[in-house]
């Protein structure tokens, strides 16, 4: 092999830095995230009815595209009623529907964004309820 | 969700020998898709009829206008309700509503021998919510449309910002934001029921589609009843039709062949 | 075969360092501009496109113009282009390489860019742009590739290609023409709205294109060991010439219907760009900056003797390239803004990170011409050699 010991080297330097992102996070697990359901409005609600608008594995599984399909259908369609598989009617907004239960958007949504690693970029143009400082923080 | 494979790759096949391309198939699937997903069938509002029962048309009464308060009131009602920003300088400033004078808002009908008076009137500047709207034509993406009750409407989370748009309208009525809006807005002054717009897409006068939704006028008429009149130009009895009948109304560029909804009274 | 484009002289070395040099500052904007956004642009509500569209247009033109090499060569077997085709075809690729950057960096959300392709729009004349500038850019890369291939191993062509060859040439003018569309089909624009947009684009590109063909070729010639050809290059010259005469008469045109028919929206922006309007006249030096370069272009290239001699070819070539510039690289699209629809004036100069990007995507457009004639020539210089 010509150059053996260039290309050596030239593969170690590769090979390190391919698996650089394992090395540095080798043994951190980060925890699972548990988002908090806590807030104000939603301890408001009566427990038999703390429901979101469809059920929990639903909405932890397809909630991205339930939203995107609420975009479409109440911006380019001008619908904005919402009915879920029970019957019940909800007004189609994600801040003035969605984020007025999920107030915690730090405690909710980004738990899980962060855990996973994706950033959506609705709170570009779609504005975060105002968090309280929480009690233990003060 | 009940199709094979042996049946997609038929659809896909045939909209493709259509020249319709994958995305063809998509359409014809995607709601399907998403229906079996979210567990309801009919969330589709019934067709609407051929001919739209409602357009949507503003009348502008401009001596109304003139008295004191009025013209700013309305402004800062728009404002303050869909989040505007103020960069404070004309280069990057937003602009949903706004005043100029008669000679600049009617740009090419000047008057020489107008009375002073209607020079100094303030003229109400908004999108014109054509029924033939060049900025619609002219979208890349169906990024602004125009929806059956005649509002042109933007989806900003399609918008790829290339302002093809703001080259095609003839009112100067679409803004792109230059940089981020949230830099140029007070955070303590949110509407927090409307959203902001983000860096890098065109916006614009939305006739207030999220009030119409709940029936509500549009803030500006809100805001100035006297002055500003909204309603549905396909009903002959309707308050702007009325109005239109009987005082003698101007609309900005006719000859372009936009018909505009915005109806200048002087 | 890309592998000969590895080894040059210093010189050659030094000419792609100083490429890169002014790419990797651009680049650097570029990084700024995507994190602050197009603010930082001269761009503003009034001039809402400035000197990337300007240069998207102009390029447009450039690429198109390999045509003008296609056509003689493949429809009449003038053989004497024959030697000089690739490096029309790769003039072509690199030009229509800047156009879609100058697109990228336009545009306010380029990673949402493929939503032109999610949701195809056929009524709007930018999805068509830009099917057609991917299509021509494929066309161009089968068939450059292709022909050097062939020329490497001393064959004709394939059979297979001669197809894509014939479609090259209707698919150059429409690139142009769908280009000129963006800009005619615009109500309230009075520059634009113009029936012989598209004749004048397809003129102006006509002349600045093989012009600019020319100008690389006299630098190769020199360079290296290759010869285009005496005739070549002065068929190609009375090809500018002619391309350009006719672009002028359509200006000319314009002036009379704007002037004669005494209509002031059409009036404006010509009054705009020669003499200024209500005291605004930024654009005025640039426009008579142009009409000498291209008078004195023209009249040179009428001259057979003038034409003649390579170092007043080079420069009546340079002039109308700068001409041909000035004209739609800056003043048509900047113009037709002016006034605004509001018949005020507000006037746009570039600012310096918006010019360094220019400058870097040009860059990127002489780095790819570079690397690919630099293979072309070795191939013929190995040719020779044998």
């Amino acid at each position: 092999m010509y150059d053996a010991w260039k290309i050596l080297v030239g593969l170690a330097i590769f090979v390190a830095l391919f698996t650089a992102a394992f090395w540095m996070n080798a043994g951190k697990a980060a925890p699972v995230p548990e988002p908090k359901i806590d807030t104000p409005e939603i301890k408001k609600m009566a427990k038999a009815e703390r429901k979101c608008v469809e059920d929990k594995h639903f909405m932890r599984t397809t909630h991205m595209q339930l939203i995107n399909h609420w975009r479409d259908q109440a911006l380019r369609d001008g619908n904005r009623d919402y009915i879920n598989k029970d019957g019940k009617k909800y007004y189609i907004s994600l801040q003035n529907t969605c984020m007025k239960c999920h107030s915690n958007k730090k405690d909710f949504c980004d738990k899980c964004h962060d855990y996973t690693g994706v950033s959506p970029y609705c709170w570009d143009c779609h504005i975060a309820p105002k968090e309280e400082p929480k009690r233990n923080e003060l | 969700m009940s199709m094979n494979r042996r049946e997609f790759i038929k659809i896909a096949g045939l909209s493709t020998l259509f020249g319709l391309g994958g995305k063809g198939a998509f359409e014809l699937l995607r709601p399907g898709t998403l229906d079996a997903a979210v567990h309801h069938g009919e969330e589709h509002a019934p067709e609407e009829p051929a001919e739209a029962a409602i357009r949507w048309g503003m009348v502008i009464d401009v001596e109304k206008c003139s008295e004191p308060g009025v013209v700013d009131k309305c402004i800062k009602a728009c404002h303050s309700t869909h989040n505007i920003p103020d960069f404070g300088n004309s280069k990057n400033q937003v602009k949903w509503l706004w005043r100029d004078d008669y000679e600049h808002t009617f740009a090419g009908n000047e008057n020489e021998y107008m009375d002073d008076h209607v020079k100094e009137l303030p003229f109400l500047c908004l999108c014109n919510h054509c029924d033939e709207p060049p900025c619609v034509r002219v979208c890349p993406t169906k990024a602004t449309f125009k929806r059956p009750d005649g509002v042109v409407a933007m989806d900003y989370h399609r918008c790829i910002g290339c302002r093809f748009c703001m080259a095609a309208c003839p009112y100067g009525s679409r803004s792109f934001n230059w940089f981020d809006p949230r830099k140029a807005l007070n955070e303590k002054e949110f509407n927090m029921e409307f959203p902001t717009r983000m860096r890098g897409v065109v916006e614009k006068c939305n006739f207030c589609v999220e009030r119409l939704a709940q029936d509500k006028l549009p803030a500006c008429v809100e805001a100035a009843p006297q002055a500003l009149f909204f309603g549905n130009l396909a009903d002959p009895d309707s308050n702007v039709r009325q109005i239109l009948r009987k005082r003698s109304s101007m609309r900005r560029k006719l000859e372009l062949g936009t018909k505009p909804s915005v109806f200048y009274l002087v | 075969m890309i592998e000969k484009a590895l080894k040059g002289e210093p010189r050659y070395y030094m000419w792609i360092v100083f490429l890169l040099g002014i790419i990797g500052v651009g680049f650097g904007c570029w990084l700024y501009q995507i994190n602050v956004g197009l603010g930082i642009t001269g761009m503003g509500r009034d001039i809402s496109w400035g000197v990337y569209i300007a240069q998207f247009t102009y390029l447009v033109g450039v690429a198109a113009s390999a045509v003008m090499i296609v056509i003689p060569l493949y429809l009449h077997n003038y053989r004497k282009y024959a030697k000089i085709i690739v490096f029309g075809e790769f003039l072509a690729i690199a030009a229509v390489t800047m156009c879609m950057l100058f697109i990228v960096v336009d545009i306010g959300q380029p990673q949402r860019m493929l939503n032109v392709l999610l949701h195809p729009t056929p009524n709007s004349i930018l999805f068509w742009d830009m099917c057609v500038l991917v299509g021509y850019l494929t066309i161009n890369i089968i068939v450059g590739y292709n022909c050097l291939l062939a020329e490497a191993s001393h064959r004709p062509h394939p059979g297979w290609l001669t197809p894509f060859i014939y479609l090259s040439i209707p698919w150059a003018v429409s690139i142009h023409t769908v280009t000129a569309f963006l800009y005619a089909g615009l109500p309230g624009r009075h520059l634009w709205l113009t029936a012989v947009m598209a004749p004048r684009f397809l003129a102006s590109a006509f002349a600045s294109g093989p012009a600019l063909l020319i100008i690389v070729l006299l630098i190769i010639s020199r360079v290296s060991k290759f010869d285009p050809g005496r005739d070549a290059l002065q068929t190609i010259a009375k090809t500018v010439c002619y391309a350009m005469i006719i672009n002028l008469f359509l200006v000319g045109m314009e002036f009379f219907t704007a002037f004669y028919s005494n209509i002031p929206g059409h009036m404006h922006p010509l009054q705009y760009l020669f003499v200024g309007l209500h005291g605004h006249g930024k654009l005025v030096a640039w426009m008579w900056a142009a009409a000498p370069f291209a008078a004195i272009g023209v009249l040179l290239l009428l001259i057979p003797p003038a034409r003649r001699h390579h170092g007043i070819l080079a420069f009546a070539c340079a002039s109308v390239f700068i001409a041909c510039w000035i004209d739609k690289g800056v003043a048509l699209v900047i113009g037709g803004f002016i006034p605004n629809p509001f018949d005020r004036i507000v006037e746009y100069s570039a600012t310096f990170p918006e010019i360094s990007i220019t400058l870097a995507i040009w860059g990127i457009g002489a780095l790819i011409l570079t690397v690919l004639h630099k293979v072309a020539v070795t191939i013929r210089e190995e040719e020779a050699a044998t």
